[in-house]
């Protein structure tokens, strides 16, 4: 399973969000590569089943295989594995 | 160790605290002079991270009362750095989730992985709640230096 945190840049908030993706895949025990690229990489990637970003950039990644997931805080674990659970559980 | 990585990507003069913003512009400004001040970017980078949020939107506000500025990698930047303004009256950025501000940090990426151990270090400081109650009520820039070199206890 492929997975793409996205923001604007792809150095900032997508790595913080990679970063917590990666701590929620693991106590899931799911076994699943995280990237982080900005919005015109995750675009062009047709590989990822999940996009995560923040609610204000969903809008720019519709139209793409992916699920978009929105994380609001990206410091809250719950929230991470509430929404990533729902996706993958 | 991350956490000592964080506390050297603030060069010195680069935290201000209770500062006075009259809008999201102007507190990323701050960020970004501190950056230019400690010598980790040109004025060109400031710049650049106002116009990545007109053209993006709201989007580095991560946490509730807390943004990320940030633009890309470029000769604007001098080194990789981060600055911290803590905002005496928080701003409102736009972002519907985490409105108001009155934590802007700014960081600067001299290339694509120079920073992440220091977004780690950064990850596990604002994941404590004590940590950031502390940054949000801090007078004194020694006191946040204490806390980016050794982060509370969980």
């Amino acid at each position: 399973m492929k997975i793409i945190a996205v923001c604007g840049m792809g150095i900032g908030t997508s790595v913080l969000l990679k970063m917590n993706a990666e701590k929620v895949l693991s106590q899931l025990g799911i076994e699943a590569t995280v990237e982080a690229t900005d919005v015109e990489m995750a675009r062009a990637s047709r590989d990822a089943q999940i996009l995560l970003t923040t609610p204000d950039l969903v809008e720019k990644l519709q139209g793409l295989p992916a699920e978009v997931i929105a994380i609001e805080h990206f410091f809250d674990l719950e929230e991470i594995t509430r929404k990533l659970s729902a996706t993958l559980l | 160790m991350n956490e000592s990585r964080l506390a050297q990507a603030f060069a010195p003069g680069s935290i201000a605290v209770q500062a006075v913003a009259a809008d999201w512009r102007e507190a990323v400004e701050l960020a970004g002079n501190l950056l230019v001040q400690s010598g980790r970017t040109t004025t060109d980078y400031t710049g650049a991270m106002v116009a990545a949020i007109e053209e993006l939107g709201p989007y580095i506000v991560i946490a509730p009362g807390v943004a990320l500025a940030h633009a890309r990698p470029s000769e604007a930047v001098l080194a990789t750095g981060m600055s911290l303004v803590t905002l005496a009256k928080p701003v409102a950025f736009g972002n519907l989730a985490n409105d108001p501000v009155s934590l802007v940090f700014a960081l600067a990426a001299a290339d694509q992985d120079s920073h992440i151990d220091l977004l780690q270090g950064f990850a596990t400081l604002m994941s404590n709640p004590a940590s950031v109650n502390l940054l949000l009520t801090s007078t004194s820039v020694e006191t946040i230096r204490g806390l980016l070199a050794k982060p509370l206890q969980e």
